[in-house]
Formats: C-alpha cells, sequence, structure tokens
C-alpha cells in the first residue's frame, strides 16, 4: 500500500510539475480553440464555412453592401420591391421572407442578377463567388424568417442501407413522376410554358440548387414547403434524378430525352436518309458483263 | 410433262454424247416441278423486267420495313403480356421495383431488362414502324409527283391509300400497347376524341373501353387489333398492291426505246431478285443499326401509366403528328345546343379535317381524269415539271401537312429555339392557310420555268459557255443542240387541252350540250381544266423544231467560211466523249439497248 501511495503521489506530483509551467494554461486554451474551430468548419453548413473568419452581423453588413450596388434597384434598397407606375407591374418584387435558399438559388445559379427583363430570366453564369452569394443569402435572410440553404446532408442517402435507398429512389421516381414532369419532362429534359416561358432541363443541376428550388419555387414553378413534400421526399426525388443520370443509356443515344418530336425526325432525317441513299446507290449500280459501263 | 436434261445429248458430234453427272439442284427442281408445274408458271414471272431507277425502291423500303416488323413483332408477342391486370413489379429495372402496374408495362419492362436482346428488339420494331410509314409516303409522293396514279392504276393508288391509313393506325394501336405514361396520355387523348363526335361520342368511349376510361379491356382488344387484324388487312392489301403491279407491269421514265407498250430494263432473276434482296438486308442493317444505337421510347422511364399524371413531351409518334398539330392551334370554339356542348376545338381538327383529307387524298386520280377527260392508258411517267398544276397542289399538300406537324412539335419548338409558345400557335393558325397557298403559287411558276427552260434546249440548244463577238461588237453566247436522245426524252410527252364546256359529242358526233346539274358541273370542270392546264407550256411543235434546226444548220454555214470556225467545243471534252450523248438522268435513259437490257411488250 505504501508502495503504491508513494507511485501515486509521484505521478501527481509529475502533473503538478507541468501543469506549474507558466505557458501550460494558454496552451490547453488555444488547442481547445483549435479543435472547436475544426469541429464547427467540418459541420457547420458551407455558407457559414465561407464566412467563418467574419461574424454574422460583419456578413451581414457586407452583404447588404452588395445588394445596395447590385439589386436594390430592381428589389429596393431594403428589400421592399419595386414597383412600376402602371398597376400590377412589378420591376423587382419584395424580398422579405424569401430566405437564404431562394438567394442562393438565384444568384448561384446566375439567374440574379438578371441581364434583361423577359418572360423568363435564364441561367447563366453566376456574377457573383461563394462568399458574395453566402453574405447577400445571409442579408436577406435578415429581413425576415425563411427558407434556410439547405445542408448537404438534407439531400444525400448517405446514411440509409442499400434497401432503404432503392426504396427512396424508388418513391422518389413516383413523386416526380406525379409532380414534376408535367412541366419538366420525364427525364428532366424541360418544357415549355406560357408566353415563353420554359420549365428548365433539370438533368446535370447541382441537388443543392433543385432542392432549393422545390423550397423556394422560383420564377412559374410552384413552392413545394416541408409541409406539401416532407425533406424526406424531397431528397428521395433528388436521388431519383441522380439515379437516372448515374445509369448507363440502356437503349443507345438518348436523342435529347424529348420524346417523340426527335424520335420522328431521327426516323426521316437518319432512317428514311440513309435508305434513300442507298436505294440511289443499288440503282446507280446496274449490272454489267464486262468492266466497261453498261447501261439499260 | 418435263423433260429430263440430264439425258439429252449436248452435242451434234460424230461421236454419242455422254450423259453428264446428275445435278442434284436439277434434280431437285425437276421434283418439285413435276409436282407443282413451277416451271410453267414460274417461266414467265422470273423473266419479268423491271426499269432501273432510284425512285422506284421507295416502296420497298415501306415492304422491307414492314418484313421486319412482322419478324421482330412475332418475336415480341412471345413475352408481352396484354393485359390491364394489376401485378407488382419485380423485375430488374431498380428504380421501378415494387411499383402496383398492369401486366401490360411489366411485361414490357421486362422484354427490355430480362429478355435477352428484347430491348433491341422493341426499338427496332419501333425504328421499323417509324421508317414503313414514312416509307410509304414517299413512295405515295413519288408515284403522285409522277403521274404513276393515272390510268390503270387508280385502284392500286386507292389500295395504297388504305395501306397508309392502316399503318397509321397499325403503329397507334402499337404505341398504346405497353400501357406506360405516354402511351396511356394517347389512349386518353383517343377517348376524348371519341367522346367529341355529338351524340354518339360517348356510347362509343363506353363501348371501346368496356365502361368508363381506362377500364380493363382496352389492352387485350387493342392487342388483337395489333397482332391480328391489321397485320392481316395490312398483308392482304400488300399482296393485292403487288399483284397489281405485276399486272399493270412497271412504270418507267420516258427515253429512247422506251414507249407506253414496253418495259425497258433488267429481269427479275437474277438481276432484280439480286437487287430487291440486297435491299431487304440494307434496310434489315439500316433498321438494326438505329435499334442498336439510338433509343426509342424509352419506357422505363415514362413509368406506368396513372390518368392523374402527364409528361412534357407528351406526343404522338410522328404519323400523328399532324392532326395533333391541327389540335393544338385550334381556337377553342364550341357551341352549346339544348344542353348538348359540340366541340368543335376537338372534331374539326380531329374527326373531321384527317378523314376529309384522306377521302381527298384517295379520290385524286378520279378527281384529275374527271377535269383532264384522259381515258387513256399511261405507262410512261412524267416529269413533275409537265404537270405544274399538280405538282404544285401536292407541294402545297405537303406545306400544310408539314405546317400542322410542327405545330405538333409546338411546345419542343419553343424550348428549343427560345420562342413562346403562345407566338407559334398564333402563327401556325395563319400559316396553315397561307403557307399552301405561296407554296402552290411557287410551286407552279417554277415548273411551268423549268418547261420553258426545257423549249430553250430543244429549239436553241443548251448554252455552251461560249462568248461570241461579233463584227459589230456585239457579244452572245453560242448555243449548241443537244442530242437526238435527249430531244426524245424531253418531247417524249403529250399536248395538255384545255377542255371546252360545251362541246360534248355523242357517239355519233353530233353536238349534244348538256342541261341542269351536268351543265353546271361541265362549267366548273372546264375551269378547272382552264386552272390546270392554260398556263402551261407546251413541246414545240414539229415545225418549230424544223425551223429551229434549220436555223441551227444556216448558221453553221455562215461560219463555215470564217478564219476561225468556232463549232463551240474548242474548250470541252466534246472530242473525248464517245456516244455524244448527254443522257437526262444518269445511265437510266441512255438510248443503248444492248448487252444486258430486255424489252418487255405489254400484253395488250
Amino acid at each position: 500500500m505504501r508502495l503504491l501511495n508513494r507511485q501515486l503521489n509521484g505521478l501527481a506530483g509529475r502533473v503538478s510539475r507541468h501543469r506549474r509551467r507558466p505557458l501550460a494554461g494558454l496552451l490547453v486554451l488555444l488547442l481547445g480553440l483549435l479543435l472547436t474551430g475544426t469541429v464547427y468548419a467540418a459541420f457547420s453548413p458551407s455558407s457559414a464555412t465561407a464566412g467563418a473568419a467574419e461574424s454574422d452581423t460583419e456578413q451581414i453588413a457586407k452583404g447588404r453592401q452588395l445588394f445596395l450596388v447590385g439589386c436594390a434597384f430592381c428589389h429596393g434598397q431594403n428589400g421592399e420591391g419595386v414597383r412600376a407606375q402602371r398597376d400590377g407591374n412589378i420591376i423587382g418584387p419584395p424580398l422579405v421572407g424569401v430566405g437564404a435558399a431562394a438567394v442562393d438559388f438565384q444568384v448561384g445559379t446566375g439567374r440574379m442578377p438578371m441581364a434583361q427583363p423577359g418572360a423568363q430570366v435564364k441561367a447563366k453564369a453566376p456574377v457573383y463567388n461563394a462568399d458574395e452569394i453566402a453574405a447577400l443569402a445571409a442579408y436577406v435572410a435578415s429581413l425576415g424568417p425563411g427558407p434556410a440553404i439547405p445542408d448537404a446532408g438534407d439531400y444525400s442517402l448517405e446514411g440509409l442501407s442499400d434497401q432503404e435507398r432503392e426504396e427512396a429512389i424508388v418513391r422518389g421516381g413516383q413523386i416526380f413522376l406525379t409532380n414534376c414532369t408535367a412541366c419538366h419532362n420525364f427525364e428532366g429534359s424541360g418544357g415549355a410554358m406560357p408566353r415563353g416561358g420554359y420549365a428548365p432541363k433539370i438533368r446535370g443541376v447541382e441537388p443543392r440548387y433543385i432542392y432549393e428550388a422545390m423550397l423556394t419555387g422560383p420564377q412559374s414553378m410552384d413552392v413545394f414547403s416541408n409541409g406539401n413534400l416532407s425533406p424526406d421526399e424531397k431528397r428521395d426525388v433528388i436521388a431519383y434524378l441522380q439515379s437516372l443520370e448515374n445509369q448507363p443509356n440502356y437503349g443507345g443515344f438518348g436523342l435529347g430525352g424529348l420524346g417523340p418530336v426527335s424520335e420522328g425526325l431521327a426516323a426521316w432525317l437518319l432512317g428514311i436518309g440513309a435508305c434513300v441513299g442507298f436505294a440511289v446507290w443499288i440503282a446507280a449500280h446496274t449490272t454489267r458483263t464486262s468492266k466497261g459501263n453498261v447501261s439499260a | 410433262m418435263s423433260i429430263d436434261t440430264s439425258k439429252v445429248a449436248d452435242t451434234n458430234a460424230t461421236t454419242p454424247a455422254k450423259a453428264s453427272k446428275p445435278n442434284p439442284i436439277g434434280a431437285a427442281a425437276g421434283w418439285a416441278d413435276d409436282r407443282l408445274g413451277l416451271a410453267t408458271a414460274m417461266k414467265k414471272q422470273i423473266r419479268k423486267v423491271f426499269p432501273d431507277h432510284w425512285s422506284f425502291m421507295l416502296g420497298e423500303i415501306a415492304l422491307w420495313s414492314f418484313i421486319v416488323l412482322l419478324l421482330t413483332g412475332v418475336f415480341l408477342t412471345l413475352w408481352f403480356v396484354p393485359s390491364m391486370g394489376e401485378t407488382t413489379y419485380q423485375g430488374s429495372y431498380n428504380q421501378l421495383r415494387g411499383i402496383e402496374m398492369s401486366e401490360a408495362y411489366a411485361s414490357s419492362l421486362n422484354i427490355s431488362f430480362d429478355v435477352r436482346g428484347g430491348l433491341l428488339m422493341r426499338q427496332m420494331h419501333h425504328w421499323a414502324a417509324m421508317l414503313f410509314v414514312a416509307a410509304m409516303m414517299v413512295h405515295l409522293l413519288r408515284v403522285f409527283f409522277t403521274g404513276a396514279h393515272r390510268k390503270p392504276r387508280e385502284l392500286n393508288w386507292v389500295i395504297g391509300c388504305l395501306l397508309l391509313i392502316l399503318g397509321t393506325l397499325e403503329g397507334f394501336t402499337g404505341y398504346s400497347l405497353p400501357d406506360d405514361l405516354l402511351s396511356g396520355t394517347g389512349i386518353r387523348a383517343a377517348d376524348g376524341f371519341m367522346k367529341a363526335s355529338p351524340v354518339i361520342g360517348t356510347y362509343m368511349s363506353f363501348f371501346v373501353f368496356g365502361g368508363e376510361f381506362p377500364g380493363e379491356t382496352i389492352i387485350p382488344r387493342l392487342f388483337t387489333v395489333h397482332v391480328l387484324l391489321i397485320p392481316g388487312l395490312l398483308l392482304a392489301l400488300v399482296g393485292a398492291h403487288m399483284l397489281l403491279l405485276v399486272y399493270h407491269k412497271h412504270t418507267q421514265w420516258p427515253g429512247p426505246g422506251r414507249t407506253e407498250q414496253n418495259v425497258v430494263g433488267y429481269p427479275l432473276l437474277p438481276i432484280y431478285a439480286a437487287k430487291a434482296g440486297g435491299f431487304f438486308f440494307v434496310i434489315f442493317g439500316v433498321i438494326a443499326l438505329m435499334g442498336a444505337l439510338l433509343t426509342i421510347n424509352p419506357v422505363w422511364k415514362y413509368g406506368p401509366y396513372d390518368p392523374s399524371k402527364v409528361t412534357a413531351g407528351s406526343q404522338p409518334d410522328w404519323y400523328m403528328g399532324w392532326p395533333d398539330g391541327a389540335l393544338r392551334i385550334m381556337p377553342g370554339w364550341e357551341t352549346h345546343v339544348f344542353g348538348v356542348t359540340i366541340s368543335w376545338n376537338v372534331m374539326l381538327p380531329i374527326l373531321i379535317l384527317p378523314v376529309v383529307m384522306f377521302l381527298l387524298l384517295t379520290i385524286l386520280p378520279f378527281i384529275e381524269a374527271w377535269i383532264t377527260g384522259d381515258k387513256r392508258d399511261h405507262h410512261i411517267l412524267q416529269r413533275p415539271r409537265n404537270a405544274p398544276t399538280r405538282t404544285a397542289f401536292m407541294v402545297s399538300l405537303m406545306t400544310m401537312y408539314g405546317l400542322f406537324w410542327a405545330a405538333g412539335g409546338n411546345d419542343i419548338i419553343a424550348i428549343k429555339l427560345g420562342l413562346s409558345i403562345n407566338q407559334i400557335t398564333y402563327f401556325m393558325r395563319a400559316a396553315v392557310f397561307i403557307g399552301p397557298a405561296i407554296a402552290f403559287w411557287v410551286t407552279r411558276r417554277w415548273c411551268i420555268s423549268l418547261q420553258r427552260h426545257d423549249n430553250d434546249l430543244l429549239l436553241h440548244g443548251y448554252e455552251s459557255g461560249i462568248i461570241m463577238r461579233s463584227a459589230e461588237g456585239g457579244y452572245s453566247e453560242r448555243h449548241l443542240p443537244i442530242s437526238e436522245a435527249r430531244s426524245y426524252t424531253l418531247t417524249a410527252r403529250g399536248r395538255d387541252e384545255v377542255y371546252v364546256p360545251g362541246s360534248g359529242v355523242d357517239a355519233n358526233g353530233v353536238a349534244s350540250p348538256k342541261r341542269g346539274v351536268l351543265a353546271v358541273l361541265d362549267k366548273v370542270r372546264g375551269r378547272l381544266s382552264k386552272v390546270m392546264y392554260a398556263d402551261n407550256v407546251q413541246k414545240p411543235t414539229r415545225e418549230e423544231l424544223e425551223e429551229a434546226r434549220h436555223h441551227a444548220e444556216h448558221e453553221h454555214t455562215l461560219q463555215a467560211g470564217l478564219d476561225h470556225p468556232a463549232p463551240g467545243h474548242e474548250f470541252d471534252d466534246h472530242a473525248l466523249r464517245t456516244a455524244g450523248d448527254v443522257p437526262l438522268r444518269g445511265t437510266a435513259s441512255s438510248p443503248s439497248a444492248g448487252s444486258g437490257a430486255h424489252t418487255d411488250d405489254t400484253d395488250q
């Protein structure tokens, strides 16, 4: 027992001897901070990662500056929207309550700031970088409560068993065919809307933007709120679309995935074109008994 | 009755001939001939002569794709389950596993993913169907543009029209069978069309669907129609079409040696058997390539049919596209009488327009024959330019068809060209009337100009490209006469005569003016005949041609005394040519009926 006590005392003495070092406290503090920061950076949403260096208030202030320069002309200096003189015409809709998700979608896909007014705002190369989009989103989100930018975890099948994944994809396919194909076509190739509008092609679009589009209903699109399509169902739709993109083209070239119109075009141009070409070739090469040309 | 040719002496020399070894093929043929009398039947037919021209092979494309349809179709029936009974999919396609669907759709998926070669067969069948109808239409256009629908081939034209409409229906029933979202939408549309017919509409719909749409009987019923009824009719009509072709003999292009009483070309065996047989494999190959490389109707992406769902880009296959286009651009006219809604917006474009167009197409040869009063047989084809009004009429029908067709794809055009679907609709509403009128006028004038050009060639020769300078300093281009053969070809056509009303004579040659309705019809006929023929350019008369020749000879003699006579062939390869012949259409119309050519006299 004495031996044990002495050994324990010795251990304690050594620890306490270290603790007495003047730099020890500072070291522990630094380690703790580093750990917290790393963990935060690893688990926080991407928008927060971008602005990790600055506080929320700073980010909102930066977003406001960007907003005043790039957006306020149409959306108003406080995001209250701008109406034209004529009744019913809106130059820019109010942004109070649209949420960060709407900003991330509209600016992230390059739709905003728009190049010109028209039947539909086109997607183009984004004008702002990720930091700026995050700042704009933070500013607009500060105007009123609205849907936040979804986490990667919201639209990923990570953590599900194979069985659950397959079920999710099947469920997503049925939701897609019920709610989305009427405008976006059966494989997301897009479709026409009245007066020059269109449902854009959604093949090859980042899952985040598809999720945000469902959440916020940009332009002519309906809002699929969480009460309408639960977050899991949104995830399933995205999983189905991803599964279509990942599967091989079983039938060969897809002809744009547009349905019978492009098939008819192929039948006439390629099919009849080739057949008539061969007919010309066969009729031009008539029989002969010698090397010289013989004609009938 | 046959003679054993293997025992006949094959020499008349002094030494007796030895019997050669019996040929096994000859022995087999002899055996068959003894029992079936094939030699007598085939003797004439295997020497049947067909003229050589690419445009005569367009109908073959349809025939061969029909054969491919039969072959692939038989394969598909071995696995397809024509039933609307519900089942749960448990096949290989992950995205639909566990979904409730009809057995028809489940078996379509099964054919696509679990039957070896099934998807290839499905795609080949569908592509062959698209080509079948398209080839029939191209063939129809060739026949009409060249005047091959005239007497004695009017009934074959009618059979061809029936084949076209039956092929279209066959395509529609096939499109509806897999019971995917697209085909179900098509059936739903058909249900709507039926219900748009006044009074009997709902009864018809309930009769066809065995109750309210969709019911449980439509797929089995369409299956019977698709694999038994229409293919049977198609086969019978294809047979009749080809028997009439053999009976009438094939038409031919005009040219030296070609008359209304003969056919110049090559015999069926061995040449046309090889050509047509080879063409079958070419068509088979084209269809197989398309089936292997190009996706058509990816049913797995559409999902099972559910009346609550629809997809953007829901179009029928192309041959049903033009009535669909008419439907899309039709204004929403409706009339309400006695509590009944008459939906003109559906009836006019879908129930009335296609029927009217089809009937018009069918009776075109008879209308033309009535206007022209032409009772002669025609085996020599007309060049499209030599029937300007007829050519223009078909081009204007084609324009109308094309515009309706484009209207059927208005949503795809809108998204691909960045247009407003509404503006396309407004444009098409006017264009389907104005476009054909413009096309008619342009084509007619174009044909007449080409006729003038032919007459220039005949009377003044072709443009040699040699510029002559006269003593006075004036410049002119030297024209050189075309060959005799070409002159013959260009003049091998009749003279158009405008019918003058009231000029009818009875059997004794006594004028017999018509009265009443007949008189009115007579006047209409006269007016139509005038529209049809009055502006045509007729071929030069014998006197004009001879005068032109004298003129050319006169010029030639004038130049004979010059220091540097200019025959006009200084800079071309005229001296190198052997025949001195400029054929009208490649080798097909050259006059040498030498080595391989055969002439088949028609038995009149």
